[in-house]
């Protein structure tokens, strides 16, 4: 039987939505196995959050080098684990974290890796959308473990319940994940929202919001949606960096995107383009952004969004 | 101190990308230094500028032969000298196998710190920083917000920035260090800084040199097909009922 070892991430105490992805990803090639890495005592209360998905075993790490060292230390739990049992493949949500986890454990284990897979197929055969969701590309990876990153929202969720068996591990910490040594940390606050990368619905501001994002976050929280930025508005320091959306910021592919006062430079496409629905308001009809929209208003988002917003709020009432 | 920078040449962001026999067309369009890298570029000048003589600052890129191009501009804006590694066995090279390359390189070369961009913008992997610092067995201090060295101590101290928060992170030499494109504002190369790379040494290597065997890639791409494009979408003028119209055209989709 093939076994799929799936890294688990959640927000404070809850499982993430992308992991649930993953799991449902992951039983198409083989049984489950949910990797939890824990700070010292946390354990429990992790692996009993994991009460969703085919999830059918959860190996636990409790360290608490992982908050001490970050990324490389999570990189030594799980290559030691990958080595010493060998699964079929490793399954990791593609974000920054991800992707610096995937590629170190690629390295340690000497495995080929494939990032930002929107799809898996049961062969391990992953679908990938590159060059701006320009081209499909079918990859495999022909040498180790496949180490896979997913893109969040890409795979709907199996939500059935499971009751996974749960057993401990530990390991080593490598002399070169001891050599970095994280000496503060200041998270985000985060507001009620969803988290941008794993929301089903974003609306995003630009510089066209003149700093005012009021519109926009009501028109989100109507929604159920999490709110975006593009650079220009982090830039300006009405939003924070950490919800900038492009290249540089993060990469969303939620059902609906809507895009309010943001022109659509390319830095910017590269982080929304392969939204499944996009919806424009800007008042230039020039806008590169109309290219990519299924519905554009050009107009004003200081008139458009507050209709909007009463008129969803009519239809729910 | 010695410092290297690794470079990509990309192709420029604008231009049509298409695959060829699994790979990225890479002949047919304008390419550029990857405009991440040139954070990098400048991060480790002002290091330099900000610790007076004796420091240098070298160029490391893998790519094909017109590399140089990118790596020039590197050398225009302030760099010392740079190593590129070119070779026929480096074709469709992935990202293990570009991490070994320059690995070994900088491995060989006697470096205090290596400085990355966070991404290049074609493959988008944004994994072969954290490659190199695994290789090496150095410290991985990635996506760096603000980066302070010390030379006295041999300390390097930087604020990660990540989608979850800000944290401080401090090293000793040697170390790996990636920046976000928040860091600093890239300088232009200056016409004396052109004319003076034309003469800065590039010392063009194989992979023989380099001590690796052209090993088989650790992935591949089965077939690669342009999609469709989106279809054109409706666009109105708002004449005063653009928000109920957006509405109307969110209840039909079922998006609300
Ligand atoms: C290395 C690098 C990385 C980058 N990374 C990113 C990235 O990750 N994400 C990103 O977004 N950008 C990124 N950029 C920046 C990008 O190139 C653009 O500068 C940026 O996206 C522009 O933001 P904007 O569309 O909000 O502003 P602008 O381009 O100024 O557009 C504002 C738009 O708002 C419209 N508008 C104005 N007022 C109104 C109104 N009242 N109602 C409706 N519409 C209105 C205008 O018509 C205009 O189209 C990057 C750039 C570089 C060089
Ligand atoms: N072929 C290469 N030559 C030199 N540096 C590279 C190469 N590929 C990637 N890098 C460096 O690694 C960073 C991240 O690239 P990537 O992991 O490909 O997204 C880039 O910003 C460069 O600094």
């Amino acid at each position: 039987m093939s076994t799929v070892y799936v890294v688990a991430q959640f927000v404070g105490e809850s499982v993430s939505k992308t992991t649930l992805e993953l799991a449902t990803c992951g039983a198409r090639v083989g049984s489950v196995t949910a990797i939890v890495f824990a700070g010292s005592g946390k354990g429990p209360a992790l692996a009993s959050a994991l009460t969703q998905s085919p999830i059918a075993n959860v190996i636990v790490f409790e360290s608490e080098e992982f908050a001490k060292h970050s990324v490389p230390a999570f990189s030594d739990a799980l290559s030691q684990l990958v080595l010493v049992n060998k699964p079929d493949a490793v399954l990791i949500t593609s974000s920054a974290f991800g992707k610096e986890l995937a590629g170190r454990v690629a390295v340690a284990t000497d495995s080929g890796i494939i990032t930002d897979a929107v799809d898996v197929a049961s062969d391990l055969s992953c679908t990938q959308l590159v060059f701006g969701g320009s081209t499909t590309v079918h990859s495999r990876i022909s040498h180790g473990t496949p180490i896979i990153t997913v893109r969040p929202n890409a795979i709907t969720a199996d939500l059935s319940p499971c009751t996974p068996a749960v057993s401990t591990a530990t390991f080593t910490l490598s002399a070169g994940a001891k050599s970095a040594e994280v000496i503060s940390t200041a998270p985000f606050v985060k507001g009620g929202r969803p988290e941008l990368a794993q929301a089903s619905v974003v609306v995003s501001g630009g510089r066209g919001t003149n700093g005012d994002f009021k519109p926009v976050e009501e028109f989100a929280d109507l929604l159920g949606a999490a709110v975006g930025a593009s650079r220009a508005a982090t830039d300006a320091g009405w939003y924070p960096h950490s919800l900038q959306v492009g290249q540089t910021g993060q990469t969303v592919s939620p059902d609906l995107y809507v895009a309010c006062g943001i022109s659509g430079a390319i830095q910017h496409r590269a982080g929304m383009q392969t939204s499944k629905t996009i919806v424009v308001i800007n008042k230039d009809p020039e806008a590169p952004i109309f290219e990519l929209a299924d519905f554009g208003v050009v107009g004003d988002l200081f008139a458009v969004l507050p209709q909007a917003t009463e008129g969803v709020r009519a239809r729910k009432s | 101190m010695k410092i290297a920078v690794c470079v990509k040449q990309v192709p420029d962001s604008w231009a049509e990308k298409k695959m060829v026999n699994g790979l990225l067309d890479r002949e047919g369009v304008d390419a550029v230094l990857n405009d991440l890298d040139e954070y990098a570029v400048e991060e480790a000048l002002r290091i330099v500028e900000a610790h007076g003589e004796g420091h240098t600052i070298t160029v490391i890129s893998m790519g094909p032969e017109r590399t140089s191009e990118a790596v020039r501009k590197a050398l225009s804006m302030g760099a010392d000298d740079a190593v590129v590694i070119t070779d026929a066995g480096l074709v469709g090279a992935d990202a293990l196998m570009t991490s070994k390359v320059l690995a070994s390189v900088i491995a060989s070369g006697g470096f205090d710190l290596v400085l990355c961009g966070t991404e290049s913008t074609d493959a988008r992997m944004s994994v072969v920083p954290a490659m190199l610092a695994q290789r090496l067995g150095w410290a991985q201090l990635t996506f760096a917000g603000s980066v302070v060295v010390d030379p006295t101590s041999s300390e390097v101290t930087i604020t990660r920035v990540t989608e979850d928060g800000v944290d401080t992170m401090k090293a000793k030499f040697p170390a790996v260090i990636s920046v976000i494109e928040k860091i600093n504002e890239p300088r232009y190369p200056s016409f004396k800084g052109i004319m003076a790379a034309k003469k800065k040494t590039m010392d063009i290597r194989a992979l023989a040199t380099v001590g690796i065997p052209a090993e088989s890639s650790w992935s591949a791409v089965s077939d690669a097909s342009p999609r469709p494009p989106r279809s054109a979408g409706v666009k109105i003028v708002d004449e005063g009922k653009g928000g109920e119209a957006l509405v109307n055209y969110l209840a039909e989709k079922k998006l609300i």
